[in-house]
């Protein structure tokens, strides 16, 4: 048990926790299946989503990269899983409902193809000889050979290789025996190889699956000093050039006293990582483009103002926009009203001229998007304000718990 | 009207109304039936082929998943629902054209909005059903969702769990749904609370079921990371009325 505790903890740190985007199904009555959502079991004190077992199989590791709970100069009980172990608790967990599948990562003994090895037999024990349909993300072990590489897509739902550091300079600073190179690698490998797949299964239906899912990776952020253009720079090129599936932003946790990372005590970035989650999707599924959220000018994404609503202070030019004739794309665009809104608004609006009290009903933060809508409207005085005047007010209405965090001033009493 | 509580009496319910002409209605379960003063009582007798002209009409005007909707707000067991459900109807029977994404519309817009907090409790009991192990071999859970979701999630348990005997089992409707290896069928029988004593689960469970659990609960406080603590998230996620089926949310015994 106390294994269990030890490695679920050091793995903790590794924020990817979906469980979506692959589809298996239940093959031959067997044990369970994947579906293109996953399921949050459960949700931790810190409100995060719990739907993976997520461990590491070891924390024994040759590395000694600074940020990581593992690295070898740290003094923390080490601990190691079997292999009979990992699936054992795998199943059970499963059987019960409490997991949508396993997580798996591990520091690296001995060799990387070594540990890389044992990962890939936890896997194939679980297809093969459970016949287990749930969800299985495996880390890929940066420096494994191509061979191993390819047995793990073949069993698992999804790979990732962290890039931990935003830029090769900080991963030089804080793992100087870690190289750019090595992550980047096997990234361009996994890309290569699901996408051969996935045409081989266009032409034949009967091919193998490789990592269906994709690939995923994460970065570390505020542990060095880059700014949000740099790591969203970053992001976009994963995005664009990776194939990537997801981009993790993990605020740092500070958990050692190293003269190079942030002292602890140092609070985690909470807000500035939850800003990168919002220009991350803002990326993904609004067609924003990333010069859009941060340039040369303001590198930086306001703390105080999500970036949707920065943008459209920005660009007021762009705004007001009337919702019964405005494309769809410019209805995501405003502020308050989220993706699926603006799909009900362009359903919507056929079957009559949608009025603010229309907009109210259907759930839009309307307080936030009335200063954007041109509406038929005998108050409409809106759009006389300044971007100043916009966003004093939609300050005021929200009641942040984060609002403290916001204020320069120090409280006093 | 007083139907017999079953989605085919309500259906049969809606024929009813429209072969009498009727225009102001109100809906009463046979079981709780105390009618309306001033109002005059028409007892539905549960016709299926009444019923199926209704849902064929429905059918034609709505798409698969308006129709679930409709379905989802039955299952609800809200008061006033069966009502909601009267006004959504006659609209979608007024017009010619599928109604169903006029939002701005009221009739259109309460149904679409309570029929997605059932689907948002049944998403929830796909997640928090926890199975615990007797020592023949069945998978069992308890659950006490607001709304009726067992028909909801029957599909999604049948499909993952193909392996496995398991029963879930609705302790505030006092029914529960049984899967043998082969189908799924609706099982009504007496299941003492009381028997969830640590001595009674130690009885039937299986020898290994006590040690998964606590394994369980450890996983899930090592998990956490005590520096991003945000209770509000939590429960908001977790809502606690749900907590007493949760071995995680449980004190250790």
């Amino acid at each position: 048990m106390e294994k269990l505790e030890i490695l679920a903890d050091a793995a903790k740190y590794d924020v990817s926790c979906s469980s979506s985007g692959s589809k298996r199904n239940n093959k031959d009555k067997g044990l369970g299946d994947s579906k293109g959502y996953g399921i949050c079991h459960a949700f931790t004190e810190d409100g995060r989503c719990v739907s993976l077992l997520k461990i590491l199989l070891t924390n024994h590791c040759i590395f000694d990269c600074a940020y990581c709970v593992s690295r070898k100069s740290n003094h923390v009980k080490r601990a190691a899983f079997t292999v009979e172990e990992v699936v054992d608790v795998t199943i059970n967990f499963y059987r019960r409902n409490y997991i949508e599948g396993l997580f798996l990562s591990s520091g690296i003994f001995d060799s990387p193809d070594y540990t890389m090895e044992r990962l890939v037999r936890i896997a194939k024990k679980l297809r093969i000889d459970h016949n287990f349909n749930g969800y299985i993300h495996l880390k890929a072990i940066p420096g494994a050979s191509d061979e191993l590489m390819k047995e793990a897509g073949l069993y698992a739902d999804r790979l990732s290789v962290n890039v931990e550091m935003p830029t090769e300079q900080s991963l030089k600073l804080l793992a100087p025996e870690k190289k750019h190179i090595d992550v980047i690698k096997p990234m361009e490998y996994l890309k290569k190889e699901i996408i051969g797949y996935r045409e081989e299964k266009s032409l034949n239906k009967k091919a193998p699956v490789f990592a269906p899912a994709g690939q995923s990776t994460q970065m570390v952020i505020g542990a060095t000093k880059e700014t949000d253009m740099e790591i969203l720079g970053m992001a976009d090129y994963f995005y664009q050039q990776m194939n990537m599936k997801r981009v993790y932003y993990s605020g740092y946790v500070p958990i050692s006293n190293d003269g190079r990372l942030p002292m602890i005590g140092t609070p985690v970035p909470i807000i500035r990582e939850n800003r990168l989650y919002q220009a991350d999707w803002l990326i993904r599924f609004y067609g924003f483009k990333v010069n859009e959220i941060v340039g040369f000018d303001q590198p930086h994404l306001d703390l105080d103002i999500d970036p949707k609503l920065g943008w459209a202070l920005r660009n007021l030019d762009q705004f007001p926009v009337d919702i019964n004739t405005a494309t769809l794309e410019m209805i995501k665009r405003i502020p308050g009203i989220g993706h699926q809104n603006a799909k009900k608004i362009v359903a919507a609006r056929k079957f009559n001229r949608l009025l603010p009290e229309h907009l109210q009903k259907m759930g839009i933060a309307y307080n936030r998007a009335k200063y954007f809508l041109a509406v038929p409207h005998p108050f409409s005085i809106q759009k006389d304000f300044t971007s100043v005047q916009i966003k004093h007010q939609i300050l005021s209405l929200q009641n942040s718990k984060y609002k403290s965090d916001f204020s320069s001033q120090l409280a006093l009493f | 009207m007083i139907y017999d509580g079953t989605y085919q009496g309500w259906l049969t319910a809606i024929f009813d109304s429209y072969d009498h002409k009727l225009n102001e209605v109100c809906f009463l379960k046979e079981k709780t039936a105390s009618i309306p003063l001033f109002a005059t009582p028409h007892y539905v007798i549960t016709d299926e082929i009444k019923a199926t002209r209704v849902m064929k009409g429905l059918k034609q005007r709505l798409s698969a998943e308006g129709l679930k909707n409709l379905y989802n707000i039955y299952l609800s067991e809200e008061e006033k629902s069966e009502e909601m459900m009267w006004r959504f109807v006659k609209y979608v029977f007024e017009c010619k054209d599928n109604i169903e994404q006029n939002f701005s519309n009221s009739a259109v817009w309460d149904v679409k909005k309570l029929a997605k907090k059932v689907k948002r409790e049944a998403h929830r009991m796909e997640a928090f059903v926890r199975f615990k192990l007797t020592k023949d071999h069945l998978f069992y859970a308890i659950i006490e969702p607001d709304h009726n979701v067992l028909p909801l999630i029957e599909g999604h348990f049948k499909g993952r769990y193909a392996d496995q005997r398991w029963l879930i089992y609705d302790a505030r409707r006092k029914y529960g749904i049984y899967y043998d290896l082969e189908t799924v069928t609706t099982v009504e029988l007496e299941f003492k609370l009381g028997a969830g004593s640590a001595k009674a689960i130690a009885e039937i469970c299986d020898e290994r079921e006590e040690f998964f659990q606590e394994l369980w609960r450890r996983y899930f406080s090592s998990v956490n990371i005590k520096a991003r603590k945000n209770m509000r998230l939590h429960i908001q996620h977790m809502p606690k009325r749900y907590w007493k089926h949760l071995p995680e949310k449980m004190p250790e015994n």
